[in-house]
């Protein structure tokens, strides 16, 4: 008998030779938000309101009344949070086809670049290399930049926020033409705070990873750990945003499948 | 002269510390209305609208014609007739506190008066009047020698009526600011021994943050207001060891109320503002209250900086002015918890303060420095409500005259 293809998912899940790996910082108070300039608004951080636990409120249960923005900590973002992507269809996070929210990904390596260069810009030509290396991205694939962000998490260098604004590694235009429309991919998943470079409202165009994912459908995945437990190719990611009524992003946990090497 | 105060000896752990408890309470309408020119630091008497004649203790109708009594600001200058030493009381908190001096003193403004005596005051002396709160919040007379004395406000009956900086480990919760920052600097001046600095984002640096942290006397903490556990975790730490608590924490905004208001800003402001009170009140108030009696540091004010606003409302500034009122309201409650337990609840009102947030509003501005001075002033002299700066002092007195006009005024 031919099993189908989740029961060998299945299988394999019990087994240990697919692993979920977790992709998700904890949202905690003190996790850094994006930090605009002072006359814009601001995202709120993650705030946690105890209701009960175990007392006089609520005597035998406990829980919380919790607060953030929709892009606070890990998260989603859809094509109606950019103005390039305002009048697509389907572009908030209760719309976002179902189907988007399981995709494999491919892993770009940009470590040792970042850390060399904390500006470091993603580029047609890098890509175009890479690929000459490892081979061609294939289409309708989630693109994870691996930058180590994840680690700086708790210093001040996760943001790195100077007096000349945020410096962290980002693709330019070219990068995200040629992702978006020669690799037709279905979004940028970063652990950088945003999918943009630290300086990249200096780029032109401006904010390209936003303006261009956005304005054609693709979606970011922000403030995510864990990118280097990633194989360069056939993981899978689970990406599930909350379903906010016309919502602009979310705080969601997404994990990534990926096969045991054998032993 | 005054032996200055020593510095305190950490705690005998086999020790029970002294109970906080406040003098007598139970005080006339017209008594509880001299406490509120106390509040502000002023004396006053009643004086007789018929015959002319200055009265006191408080009462409701002249002794001499019958005719109303209204509160005047009086000459405070008095003699000494006769000195007493209370060696017994029947009073849990005299008795905490004896040997006490009182004495017979005859205002310049006609009437005797029982009065509490500065340790350098003494029979026959011309002496200086004041008017204070006690830790219970009941007004009360107290003779200052006529000139400065060497540590004068080191005297342990003066300082049952102050929350003096000294020898004190003091909280500023938001050392981000330039007002955090001078506010810190003029409370160790003034003899405080360790001050918390609050920083709401250790992750992110703020300009002044590499001096202030040198300076010995500061230590920093991390303290967000709008996080209930950030707060609670610092309530935990210093809990105990915390004398005065000082708030200077505030989200201000402009935007009216339908026109310009942005509810997200509004949000932050309330949530820093009013409920950030609350949370710190909740962290600290209740060790502190247990400690308000607890020798040279004992816990001893909480004090907040507020707009002035509150009072009134403010054109262009609606969502701080309406955060103050909130926070106003909070404080009058924290106020009456809080005399049960002996610690003063100080409001410093401030008018419009010269930052970022404030640039399109025309001059006089408080800067960091006046507000430091009135935050010192009110703690040497436990006075509940200072008024920081002109703005502030001016509205202030239009709101007491006339509040309805002044919330026209200031909301056109």
């Amino acid at each position: 008998m031919t099993r189908s293809p989740l029961t060998l998912l299945a299988e394999a899940l019990a087994d240990r030779t697919v692993e979920c790996i977790d992709l998700t910082n904890t949202l905690s108070p003190d996790f850094p938000v994006i930090v605009l300039p002072a006359e814009f608004g601001q995202c709120a951080p993650f705030r946690m309101e105890k209701v009960s636990r175990y007392d006089d409120n609520g005597p035998a249960w406990y829980w919380n009344n919790i607060s953030m923005n929709e892009h606070t900590g890990t998260h989603f973002d859809a094509p109606a949070h950019w103005v390039t992507g305002k009048d697509l269809p389907s572009n908030t996070v209760d719309a976002v086809p179902t189907q988007d929210f399981v995709a494999p990904v491919v892993v770009i390596d940009i470590s040792k670049e970042a850390a060399a260069d904390a500006d470091f810009v993603l580029t047609r030509a890098f890509l175009e290399d890479w690929e000459a290396q490892h081979g061609e991205i294939p289409k309708r694939h989630w693109i994870a930049l691996r930058t180590d962000w994840y680690k700086r998490v708790g210093t001040p260098e996760y943001l790195n926020l100077k007096e000349d604004g945020t410096h962290s590694p980002g693709p330019d235009g070219s990068a995200m033409e040629f992702l978006v429309h020669e690799r037709d991919c279905v979004g940028l998943a970063v652990e950088t705070v945003g999918t943009d470079a630290g300086q990249a409202f200096h780029f032109n165009p401006p904010l390209p990873a936003h303006s261009i994912l956005h304005g054609n459908g693709r979606y970011g995945l922000q403030c995510l750990t864990n990118l280097d437990k990633l194989p360069t190719f056939g993981a899978m990611i689970v990406a599930c945003p909350l379903k906010i009524e016309g919502g602009s992003g979310s705080p969601l946990r997404v994990i990534a499948l990926v096969e045991r090497a054998p032993a | 002269m005054t032996e200055p105060l020593p510095t305190p000896k950490r705690k005998d752990p086999l020790g029970r510390s002294t109970l906080g408890h406040v003098p007598p309470g139970l005080r006339s309408r017209a008594a509880t209305e001299m406490a509120t020119y106390a509040a502000q630091g002023r004396f006053v008497l009643q004086s007789c609208d018929r015959c002319r004649s200055v009265t006191y203790p408080p009462r409701d109708r002249c002794p001499t014609c019958w005719g109303t009594l209204t509160w005047v600001d009086q000459d405070s200058g008095a003699r000494v007739e006769a000195v007493t030493t209370i060696r017994h009381s029947t009073d849990n908190f005299f008795r905490n506190h004896m040997p006490w001096r009182i004495g017979t003193v005859r205002l310049d403004a006609g009437p005797v008066a029982i009065v509490h005596l500065h340790g350098d005051v003494h029979q026959g002396d011309r002496v200086r009047m004041t008017l204070r709160l006690d830790r219970g919040g009941n007004p009360a007379l107290f003779a200052m020698p006529k000139e400065e004395t060497p540590n004068m406000q080191d005297d342990p009956q003066l300082r049952c009526f102050t929350a003096h900086p000294k020898h004190r480990r003091i909280l500023v919760t938001d050392g981000r600011s330039a007002i955090g920052q001078a506010i810190a600097r003029a409370l160790l001046k003034a003899g405080a021994q360790t001050v918390f600095l609050g920083d709401a984002d250790p992750l992110m640096r703020y300009p002044g943050k590499a001096e202030i942290e040198a300076q010995e006397g500061i230590e920093p903490v991390s303290l967000n207001m709008t996080d209930s556990g950030s707060v609670q975790e610092l309530a935990a730490q210093l809990g105990g060891r915390v004398d005065i608590v000082i708030n200077t924490a505030c989200f201000v905004r402009p935007g009216g109320v339908a026109f310009g208001a942005k509810l997200s800003d509004l949000q932050a402001g309330f949530d820093l503002g009013v409920l950030g009170l609350v949370r710190l009140a909740q962290g600290f108030a209740p060790a502190m209250s247990a400690r308000s009696d607890d020798g040279v540091n004992s816990a001893a004010a909480f004090l907040d900086i507020l707009p002035v606003s509150g009072l009134s409302g403010q054109f262009g500034y609606a969502g701080a002015a309406a955060s103050a009122a909130a926070r106003l309201s909070l404080l009058s409650g924290l106020r009456g918890e809080m005399q049960q337990t002996g610690i003063r609840v100080l409001s410093v009102l401030t008018g419009p303060v010269d930052d970022d947030w404030h640039q399109d509003l025309p001059q006089p501005k408080v800067v960091p420095g006046q507000l430091a001075r009135a935050v010192v002033h009110a703690l040497t002299e436990g006075q509940e409500f200072t008024c920081a700066g002109d703005v502030a002092k001016d509205l202030f007195a239009r709101w007491q005259a006339n509040p309805l006009l002044t919330m026209r005024e200031e909301n056109r």
